[in-house]
């Protein structure tokens, strides 16, 4: 294969060379993935599609900001970040599906909102649409790359050989989600008024959603040494929050919590309203044309 | 007679073309088992897109030096780290314009350091040499490399950021 001339992959050849969208293997062809002893198999795969659903909804989030983030090397920084997160998605639904004999398209396509297993955070809608704000994206981002960075960190000492290989994988990925969220929240905070305004707005606009992050599930509990209990995180993250929104010169929300259902939030299925259409929008096709390729 | 390390290790890397997947680190073993050649390759990114295209042009160039048994295994653990490019690889993406990553060794355990500013890592220009550079974007055309300028000779050029 020759790349001096990259329209010679275009214009067909041995295969499908430059159709990287196209036939991906299985995301965990070939690694070790047996089960620890004594590991509550069930409890596991809902413990892996919870962080996978977070990644993947997130991931769908980022990418809608393609060719409409305000600068270009900041399209490409997202972009660049849904990946990341896009690729620990893979992994961790496709763990989740050796148990549930799925693969990770099915669990992905074919699984209706209450089927979703991510919280509330990765899903509402920050922008670019109607609503929606950079400045807002960036709050979440900071949020969630925060907490998910603090339990990948603690999940590298997982008793599951996969789930503990998948978060030292991800660990610095995520560092670097977290170093770029923080590096805009202290160029827009400590900006212009107008952009320190827009910043704050946008803080404000997710923080009733930072305390379903700290909350401890049924699962997490069964699987006490595979998985990590995320109220345990709960001070590390305040920690960094607090030190990105002082250099920002910005105020911590005070911390209201958006309502619950009966109880019940994004971790047992129940989604706001922005959830159906992001799935409407990230399903469609694949319904539609089942087993579509491009 | 040419061995399945020497096919193996001569495929180059899909996005970094001056790089062979050993240059890269991402070949980490080259086996044979009853016949069969075993290749195991690891992912840079979590969501590298190249690591398809590595297993398949791996698997075409074994099968056409006479390797028709072949499997590719994708290997999580260790993580890949730039400090797995080799010193012939960082040597081969200097003289491609492209600034070779820093040696970082390994992550500390515990909580991570925040960096409200991104680390002031002096990294020399690959056009003129000056170490009088600094960073437009962390995130570039692919994943793995930053996108720089050089303030001495005006040229921005790419860099494989460490991780």
């Amino acid at each position: 294969m020759s790349f001096d001339n990259a329209y010679e992959s275009l214009l067909g050849g041995e295969d499908a060379h430059w159709a990287f969208g196209t036939g991906f293997s299985e995301a965990l062809s070939g690694v070790n993935r047996e089960f620890p002893a004594g590991v509550d198999r069930d409890a596991l795969a809902a413990y892996c599609l919870m962080l996978g659903d977070d990644a993947l909804i997130c991931s769908q989030r980022l990418a809608e900001w393609c060719s409409r983030a305000p600068e270009l090397e900041e399209d490409i920084a997202l972009a660049n970040i849904a990946l990341d997160l896009l690729g620990q998605a893979r992994m961790l639904l496709t763990r989740a599906g050796e148990v549930l004999g799925k693969d990770e398209d099915e669990l992905a396509y074919l699984r209706d909102e209450r089927e979703f297993r991510n919280v509330h955070l990765a899903e509402i809608d920050c922008g670019p649409g109607p609503g929606g704000d950079f400045a807002t994206t960036i709050a979440r981002l900071l949020v969630f790359s925060s907490w998910r960075l603090a339990l990948f960190s603690r999940l590298r000492g997982s008793a599951d050989p996969v789930l503990k290989a998948i978060a030292e994988k991800g660990l610095k990925e995520l560092a670097y989600h977290r170093d770029h969220a923080a590096q805009w929240t202290v160029r827009l905070g400590d900006g212009t008024d107008e952009s320190h305004r827009r910043m704050q707005a946008g803080l404000d606009r997710v923080w009733p959603f930072v305390d379903e992050l700290f909350a401890t599930h049924s699962v997490d509990t069964v699987l006490a040494g595979v998985a990590v209990d995320p109220a345990s995180l709960r001070s590390e993250v305040d920690g960094v929050l607090e030190a990105v929104l002082d250099a920002a010169g910005l105020t911590r929300p005070a911390d209201t919590k958006a309502a619950r259902v009966a109880g019940m939030a994004g971790r047992d299925g129940v989604h706001t309203e922005a959830m159906g259409y992001l799935l409407a929008e990230m399903q469609h096709l694949h319904r539609s044309l089942p087993g579509a390729v491009w | 007679m040419t061995t399945a390390l020497e096919v193996a290790s001569a495929v180059r890397d899909p996005e970094l073309p001056v790089l062979t997947l050993a240059d890269l680190g991402v070949l980490r073993e080259v086996s044979e088992e009853d016949g069969r050649v075993v290749v195991t390759i690891t992912p840079t990114y979590s969501g590298c897109p190249a690591i398809d295209e590595m297993g398949a042009d791996l698997r075409r160039s074994l099968v056409s030096a006479g390797f028709t048994d072949v499997e590719v295994r994708l290997s999580l653990s260790p993580a890949w780290t730039t400090d797995w490019i080799s010193d012939e690889g960082r040597a081969k993406l200097a003289e491609a314009g492209i600034a070779p990553p820093a040696r970082i060794g390994p992550v500390a355990a515990g909580p991570v350091p925040l960096n409200l500013v991104p680390p002031s890592r002096q990294v020399a220009c690959p056009q003129c040499g000056s170490p009088n550079t600094s960073e437009i974007s962390r995130f570039g055309s692919t994943a793995c490399k930053a996108l720089r300028r050089c303030h001495a000779c005006a040229e921005p050029f790419e860099h494989v950021k460490e991780i």
